[in-house]
């Protein structure tokens, strides 16, 4: 018997594994009863979720005066979050979509559940265009019906329009995505499952799939089609979003870089999120022969990419600013530093461009602990990189008689937190119900970078 | 009509793809393959013709964009123009991102729909499965017994060549 043994690629999955382990290791969490661990995270999640829906009531019924915005400040709490968590939803499609255009075959241990983090990201965000506008009720005259107002229409040259159509957008194709690439695992549930409940609902979702080749066919054309439909789609949606500010002619916000710069950022901050979520996950579920330690480092060199990008991109705004010669432009910057939000401008500098630089050190990219602090650094940096970039420009505009401070108040905080309950909330769920890992892409990659063994003559 | 169907059960996916091969070489008609992932080569061995889901992808967001350009430029500078800021109604540029979107829509859900409608796939249908396991870790190919001239002998002796671990006889009422 001939052996050729590859040296270009490391196995993706640890260990010796048939495909019936596969089903049986990943399904494993969905079969069993949830643990205290899971308990107590998900009573914790569901709690801030109340808090947050308590909020959110408390403000419909009141007005948006609950916030802290004032006449200069118009924007603050809400779009700060509204773009973090936008942002957060965009390193799942990148898992996703990009790195399987680009055949990456280590992003089959963690699509699934980067996916799953977008659809539940998105949903979050999608919550404070809503309630912002003061009347969510009357959240439906973003879309262009035709209406009993006269012929009135929404206006198409607007970016907050754009806004509507990227956000919604973005969020029906990513969950068609998750959808399609869950169909096989359904499936695989339904005929493995003992539970007579999960074998009922998993048949009503799994669409009567059976693993034809005929249907196989199709179906990766319909994964490839979606992901190439994806990938322009994130650079969109978030090109889109940072108009919303560079359309204004604020300084700070009217500049050229920021579509590049709020993508490079929301990358950034949703692959922290990625590994946040799958180094618990991978601990918890017993996951660590699939989510291998390969798994975080390659994340984490795709973090300290995204933070090379984004500290250069804050380098640019600041020379940008200063050789520009215009006073407004510099003033803004010089106050970010040092005004009266330093320490959010330099809380921002310094977990998302100084801290990923630990990055560099191999032990720190595979020692887990190391990776978690980083990556939770990293989100409360991308958070205050939002809350900076929205709040200073509007804190002093051109006006020194304009000038006004800001200070979310309770009800704002208790929404911010609300949207962590829900996402989390979500996500847990998932975690129990769903399979947390793709199994069919799984099974495909279960022989890459093994030994090849010719078979022999009988 | 009936039709009898030899099936050959498999554990692994290269035993699987040179027993369908073998078996199109022998002139026989290969009526499905089923298994738990997508492997290369397959559709090729299967001799299965590429799918044409991205021209209908394609078609369908041309026209989904076509659509938004002219309903935009409709509704902004035809039906009810406004001014806003002094721009003009007809500003073309303003008028990308949203067609751009659009089109994705219409290209994504077209993609979804049709593999769904091509595939007969809906909520709640029962999944036909020639044997169990095929979306957990068994592949089978099916091969139609044409005619009597069709050797089951012959037939188990090439299949136990590509490892196969179990091997049956079906008869199929009617086409699936």
């Amino acid at each position: 018997m001939a052996e050729a043994a590859t040296v270009l690629h490391q196995p993706l999955v640890h260990g010796e594994k048939s495909l019936a382990q596969v089903t049986a290791e990943i399904t494993a969490p969905l079969e069993k009863r949830a643990g205290p661990l899971w308990w107590a995270a998900f009573v914790v999640s569901l709690g801030l979720l109340a808090l947050g829906a308590a909020a959110i009531g408390y403000q419909i019924a009141v007005g948006v005066g609950t916030w802290g915005l004032n006449r200069t400040v118009g924007w603050a709490f809400d779009i700060t979050n509204f773009v973090f968590w936008i942002g957060i939803g965009h390193a799942g499609t990148l898992i996703s979509a990009i790195l399987f255009l680009f055949r990456q075959r280590w992003r089959t241990s963690v699509n699934r559940a980067a996916e799953a983090m977008t659809i539940f990201a998105v949903i979050c965000a999608g919550l404070f265009p809503i309630i912002h506008t003061g009347r969510p009720w009357f959240a439906y005259w973003m879309i262009p019906y035709p209406n009993t107002r006269g012929s009135l229409w929404v206006n198409f040259r607007s970016p907050l329009v754009w806004d509507f159509f990227a956000i919604s957008t973005y969020f029906t194709i990513s969950l068609m995505f998750w959808y399609v690439g869950l169909l096989p695992d359904i499936a695989s549930v339904r005929d493995t499952t003992h539970n007579r409940w999960r074998r009922r609902l998993a048949a009503l979702f799994s669409l009567g799939w059976n693993g034809s080749y005929r249907h196989w066919q199709r179906y990766e054309v319909v994964y490839l089609m979606l992901a190439g439909l994806g990938t322009p789609l994130v650079i969109s949606v978030h090109s889109i979003v940072s108009m919303d500010f560079a359309t204004a002619i604020l300084p700070g916000w009217h500049t050229t870089i920021f579509p590049p710069y709020f993508v490079a950022g929301a990358i950034f901050s949703g692959m922290a999120m990625v590994l946040t979520l799958m180094l618990v996950a991978r601990k918890v579920m017993r996951l660590e022969e699939y989510i291998t330690l390969n798994h975080v480092e390659a994340m984490c060199k795709l973090v300290i990419a995204t933070s090379g990008i984004v500290g250069l991109a804050y380098a640019t705004e600041f020379f940008t600013a200063l050789y520009s010669g215009n006073a407004y432009e510099e003033f803004v910057f010089f106050n970010r530093a040092l005004g009266p939000l330093f320490w959010g401008y330099w809380t921002m500098v310094g977990c998302n461009v100084l801290v990923p630089q630990l990055l560099w050190f191999r032990a720190v990219r595979r020692s887990v602990p190391a990776v978690f602090a980083i990556s939770i650094l990293v989100n409360v940096g991308m958070w205050f990189e939002r809350f900076i970039i929205i709040v200073t420009s509007l804190q002093r505009d051109f006006l020194p008689s304009n000038w006004f401070g800001y200070a979310p108040t309770k009800v704002e905080i208790a929404t911010l937190v609300g949207t962590f309950g829900l996402f989390f909330t979500l996500f847990l769920l998932f975690c129990r119900f769903l399979p947390v890992i793709a199994m069919a892409e799984i099974k495909g990659v279960l022989k890459h970078g093994r030994p090849i063994l010719e078979a022999s003559d009988e | 009509m009936s039709r009898r169907l030899f099936i050959g059960v498999f554990e692994d996916e290269d035993d699987t793809l040179n027993a369908i091969r073998a078996s199109r070489e022998r002139g026989l008609k290969i009526v499905d393959v089923h298994g738990p992932y997508a492997f290369h080569g397959v559709e090729e061995a299967m001799g299965l013709p590429p799918s044409r889901l991205p021209w209908i992808v394609f078609l369908l967001g041309l026209a989904g964009a076509a659509f938004k350009v002219w309903f935009e430029f409709w509704t902004t500078a035809v039906d009810w123009p406004i001014n806003v800021g002094g721009k003009p109604y007809n500003s073309w540029p303003a008028f990308v991102p949203v067609t751009f979107e659009v089109m994705v829509l219409c290209a994504g859900l077209a993609a979804v729909f049709s593999f769904l409608i091509v595939c007969r796939l809906y909520p709640g249908k029962r999944a036909v499965m020639p044997v169990a396991g095929v979306t957990n870790n068994r592949f089978a190919v099916i091969v139609e017994e044409s005619d009597s001239t069709f050797d089951v002998a012959e037939m188990q002796r090439l299949f136990r060549g590509f490892h196969a671990v179990h091997m049956e006889e079906q008869i199929q009422a009617e086409k699936q």
